[in-house]
């Protein structure tokens, strides 16, 4: 290999494009850019103000923060619900003014007092919420009016209390201590709020009324359709915002004991310039708490570090304009092309150099020929996709089929036809087990059961996560063919971790290595990954030794043996390389050999395409799926095998009658009884010279006592 | 019956639907009701100074309305129209009292306006930023480049020796206050314009459906960006006329709630937030409105807090009745449309 093909196997092995999009499909990317801009934020300002990072400015920072937080918190619940509430800075004022005055002026207890608070706070915000979730009035201008409304109603009041506000001193200890006390450093108000922010974003990220909330925000029409009372969910969220606006202005109000006439004026714009700055969505559905806290944190530090520097007011309403704007630029442009570079970095393309195939002219035994012609038809029409089939002791045919059923023929003759059991998923891979039952693989569902008595049963369905995963793999997706070894366990080939069954030829274009085998262990009912990162394993068949199997890398044209006891445990060989085809199935032959059906046979473009995934990378990337170069799969053949790897024989359907393309075939009693994935009929052969009384369940386990 | 006289039963028969049910309709009556009211229970009401500074005081916010309406029907919002007269203004007034020409000022206040527009219009149609939102962050950056950079004291008093700007103020043309014969002006060009220009109709059928606008080939982005140029044009005019009336500007102006009194009267008239609906026709209707309840409330000497009060609550109402009038469909409403 020259040096050249080293440096794109190396690039695209370590570099996979995939993982752009793996990484960019987690939610807590969604945080990146608003968390670098809140490093960014730190590092300027932090060098410019020396006095942030004493003890005094984080007590300070600390005490805006619980305060900004919250409101934060509030004004991210309308708006995940699809909402917006500009009125939160009149009701912060009405809250404040509302707490002094009870404590105050009327010395109220602090329970009731904050009570009352919390009460005004949700009266206001029941008023926003009927006008906007009840009447569907347009929550932007109905909020900007009720702003202004409750301002209005603050400006009427606040003269009558103004001066007795200041006079007045309540009698009490926790409201000190709440207002001037600290711990660790920090004031009390920071571990209260911070208790309120977990405790909603538990809510918001893990309860039922979260999910709810976000529904709404998120598709407001589907919510209704999925019976969720969208007025109420809508009405509720402000309500709760002017609850949470409440308790921020009781925790500024004990912090600063007066209010004044500017109290809260202008406050929704740095609260939405936060909020949006922490990358929640205008219009709902996508915000959470960590994004608030976040956003309010860059605000704050900005607005003080501005302050402090001198800027005067105007300049500092200036700059924090066009941070809104340009992070709202940058949100609109993060949803909208977040998805596009999922989707088109999918499709990740690794190198690999086939080994030179062998033709016909140099292996006469791969000479075409027209054996397969004369196959007897079973069930033309009547089933569609048998990827696999299976024999059992009476000599009844099984085969699975696309419509995720498994069908039987009944022998001798084959004409009488039933449905065994329906499974719901493509049913691929099938084997019987030492009591007769059925296992099956079931594509997108895992590794299932089938009993004598046709009772469906689950085996298992995931396997564990592998360590260096982006996204979770730990479900199975692809379960393609299984054998069982001789005390029980099943060895399960799951062909891609990456592509279902509609899609699968698509990994071909990869053909990275997203395979594992899996093995089931019925004593325990473990499953464990044996066996990771093949390329797209797919047949296979338990050695006699009880020690080793057989199994098929179709996309890299080899079979490769596995130890999985014995002194060779763990080991990997390379048992036959370089096949004309790519192996699909393997099973056992009468006489100690295999058979091995090729899915579809190899060509010189598309071998030489493994070896430039980059060129493979710009046709996914630049040209529609229907016409990307695929692997042939319409024409394959049989071949016999034996355990070291010598090819003894081929089978043909030259004319393409009846089976030109093959994905499995079992032997039983003389016959070979053939399916293929994309075949509407199952295929019986007579074998020349092959023992009658060979049949597959007698040879694993046993003749039925 | 001729065909002529089928047409005009027609005619008559819509009219008085719309008259009768529509919220345009609705205003009107109230408003009559109102004015009436007022005339006979406020004795200074029908004095004809009041008539007049009520009429002055009207043709501002309703001129200031017909520049919003633009954007209104086309399914945007203009918020920055009073900070963007605010500076445009204050600055023609500054550098024509450091010793320009007023006439060049004023050319080069319109440059600076017609700049802001075209920003923020920008930023609408490329940028793809709801409008509103565009305009709620435009308004404190515009002012932020207004108040340090290009000025810095609140109050300007208007060049002297500059007669048309006193004429506009305060003269009279066939006894009619020359700020009343702009409005009308400004409302019959809006109204030519929106009726009868490619550029009014192409305006009315974005703002009912800008995908539909916008796959028929209409040039979507270039009209949304000459709207809120045209806004930031009238608003500037509308400055020149406030600078005129009162021979100066205070740029604490654009601290007030006056773009939500603009925007009262506009939603008031009856044109939907929604778009693609309405006129001027509205808009006149709209001012009336708003006017009449705001000199009333003067002359019953309400304090400014009071009156905002009341102005939401007849605001809130009006919000309901535009809702109730043109509901939103669930089905085609825009997800995310608030």
């Amino acid at each position: 290999m020259s040096a050249a093909d080293t440096l794109v196997q190396l690039r695209y092995r370590f570099l996979p494009d995939h993982v752009v999009g793996e990484v960019l499909s987690k939610r807590w990317t969604d945080n990146a850019i608003p968390f670098i801009a809140l490093l960014l934020t730190l590092a300027v300002f932090g060098s410019v103000n020396p006095g942030m990072f004493t003890a005094f400015g984080m007590y300070d920072l600390a005490g805006q923060i619980a305060e900004f937080g919250l409101l934060a918190i509030a004004l991210t619940l309308v708006m995940i619900s699809g909402g917006i509430d500009l009125s939160i800075g009149s009701v912060f004022a009405l809250c404040a003014m509302t707490v002094l005055t009870a404590l105050n002026v009327y010395n109220l207890p602090l329970p009731v007092a904050v009570g009352i608070t919390l009460g005004v706070g949700a009266v206001c915000g029941a008023i926003n919420g009927v006008l906007i979730g009840y009447l569907r009035l347009r929550a932007f201008l109905t909020t900007l009016v009720t702003l202004v409304m409750f301002r209005s109603i603050y400006e009427m009041v606040l003269p009558k209390f103004a001066t007795q506000i200041v006079l007045g001193m309540p009698d009490s200890v926790v409201w000190d201590e709440l207002g001037f006390g600290s711990f660790l450093g920090l004031p009390y108000a920071f571990f209260l709020s911070a208790l309120i922010a977990l405790i909603w974003h538990v809510v918001l990220s893990r309860s039922r009324p979260g999910w709810h909330i976000a529904a709404v925000g998120g598709a407001r029409r589907s919510a209704h359709n999925a019976g969720i009372n969208v007025r109420l969910v809508v009405c509720l969220t402000y309500v709760f915002c002017g609850m949470m606006v409440a308790a921020a202005a009781t925790l500024f109000a004990a912090r600063l004991t007066s209010v004044g006439t500017d109290t809260g004026l202008g406050m929704e714009i740095s609260v939405l310039t936060a909020v949006i700055l922490g990358g929640t969505t205008l219009g709902g559905g996508r915000g959470s708490v960590a994004k608030a806290l976040i956003g309010s944190v860059i605000v704050l530090i900005l607005t003080n570090g501005l302050l402090q520097l001198g800027v005067i007011g105007t300049v500092s309403a200036l700059i924090l304009g066009v941070v809104l704007l340009l992070a709202v630029w940058l949100d609109v442009r993060w949803v909208k092309n977040r998805q596009k570079l999922i989707d088109s970095s999918y499709v990740s393309p690794a190198y690999i150099k086939l080994t030179e195939s062998v033709n016909a002219a140099e292996n006469p035994v791969y000479a075409v020929n027209d054996k397969l012609r004369d196959v007897q038809t079973i069930g033309l029409g009547e089933v569609e996709g048998p990827e696999d089939v299976a024999v059992d002791r009476a000599g009844n045919i099984y085969s699975g089929s696309r419509h995720g059923e498994i069908h039987r023929w009944l022998a001798p003759d084959f004409t009488r036809h039933e449905i065994f059991a329906h499974i719901g998923g493509g049913t691929f891979g099938m084997n019987f087990d030492k009591d007769d039952n059925l296992v099956v693989c079931v594509g997108g569902m895992g590794l299932y059961m089938v009993t004598p008595e046709r009772e469906v049963v689950k085996l298992t369905d995931e396997t564990s996560r592998s360590l260096t995963s982006v996204i979770d793999d730990s479900r199975i997706r692809l379960a393609d063919d299984l054998d069982i070894a001789p005390d029980g366990r099943v060895f399960f080939s799951e062909a891609s971790i990456r592509y279902t069954v509609h899609d699968w030829p698509v990994d071909m274009i990869e053909s990275r290595g997203n395979g594992r085998i899996i093995c089931y262990d019925p004593r325990d009912k473990s499953t464990k990954t044996v066996l990771k990162n093949r390329i797209f394993p797919n047949g296979i068949v338990c050695l006699p030794d009880g020690e080793s199997l057989l199994f098929n890398e179709t996309w890299a044209c080899r079979i490769c043996r596995y130890w999985y006891d014995g002194k060779k445990k763990g080991q990997v060989e390379i048992v036959l390389d370089g096949l004309p085809g790519y192996p699909d199935n393997i099973n056992r032959a009468s006489d100690g050999n295999y058979w091995v059906c090729l899915v579809g046979m190899r060509g010189p473009a598309l071998d030489m395409m493994m070896t430039r995934p980059g060129l493979r990378r710009r046709m996914t990337r630049r040209i529609a799926p229907a016409n990307w170069i695929y692997p042939n799969i319409n024409t394959g053949c049989i071949i016999k095998i034996s355990a070291t790897g010598e090819v003894l024989e081929s089978l043909w359907d030259k004319g393409g009658v009846n089976h030109p393309m093959v994905t499995s075939c079992k032997e039983h009693e003389g016959h070979l009884v053939i399916g293929g994935v994309s075949n509407n009929r199952v295929g019986r052969w007579k074998i020349p010279g092959a023992d009658p009384t060979w049949s597959s369940p007698v040879d694993y386990w046993g003749a039925k006592q | 019956m001729s065909v002529q006289a089928g047409e005009q039963a027609r005619g008559s028969q819509r009219k008085g639907v719309s008259l009768r049910f529509s919220q345009e309709g609705i205003v009107f009556l109230l408003t009559m009701l109102m004015f009436v009211g007022f005339s006979i229970l406020l004795p200074n009401f029908l004095t004809s100074g009041n008539v007049i500074a009520l009429m002055r005081s009207v043709s501002v916010l309703g001129m200031l309305a017909l520049g919003m309406s633009l954007v209104v029907i086309g399914r945007g919002v203009d918020l920055t129209m009073v900070s963007t007269l605010v500076v445009g203004v204050v600055w023609a007034v500054k550098m024509a009292n450091d010793g320009m020409p007023f006439g060049q000022a004023l050319f080069y206040g319109g440059l600076l306006v017609a700049g802001f527009g075209m920003v923020v219009g920008l930023i609408v149609a490329f940028a793809e930023i709801p409008p509103i939102f565009t305009t709620l962050a435009m308004a404190p950056v515009i002012f932020g480049i207004g108040n340090p950079f290009l000025f810095k004291q609140d109050t300007h008093n208007a060049p002297q020796g500059v007669t048309w700007l006193n004429e506009l103020g305060f003269g009279a043309s066939f006894g009619i206050p020359n700020t009343i014969l702009v409005f009308a002006a400004v409302a019959l060009v809006m109204h030519l314009i929106l009726r009868y220009t490619r550029f009014g109709r192409s305006i009315y059928a974005m703002g009912d459906n800008p995908a539909a606008a916008r796959l028929s080939g209409l040039p979507v982005r270039p009209i949304t960006v000459a709207q809120y140029m045209m806004t930031a044009l009238v608003a500037y005019l509308v400055g020149i006329v406030i600078l005129g009336s009162n021979s100066g500007i205070n740029s604490r102006l654009a601290y007030t709630t006056l773009v939500y009194d603009v925007l009262l009267v506009v939603v008031l008239g009856g044109i939907g937030l929604s778009g693609g609906r309405g006129g001027v026709r509205n808009v006149i209707v709209g001012t009336l409105f708003v006017g009449t309840l705001l000199s009333g409330m003067t002359i019953l000497n309400l304090s400014l807090t009071a009156q905002n009060f009341i102005k939401s609550l007849v605001m809130l109402l009006a919000l309901i009745a535009d809702t109730v009038a043109n509901p939103r469909d669930e089905q085609t409403s825009q997800q995310g449309d608030i």
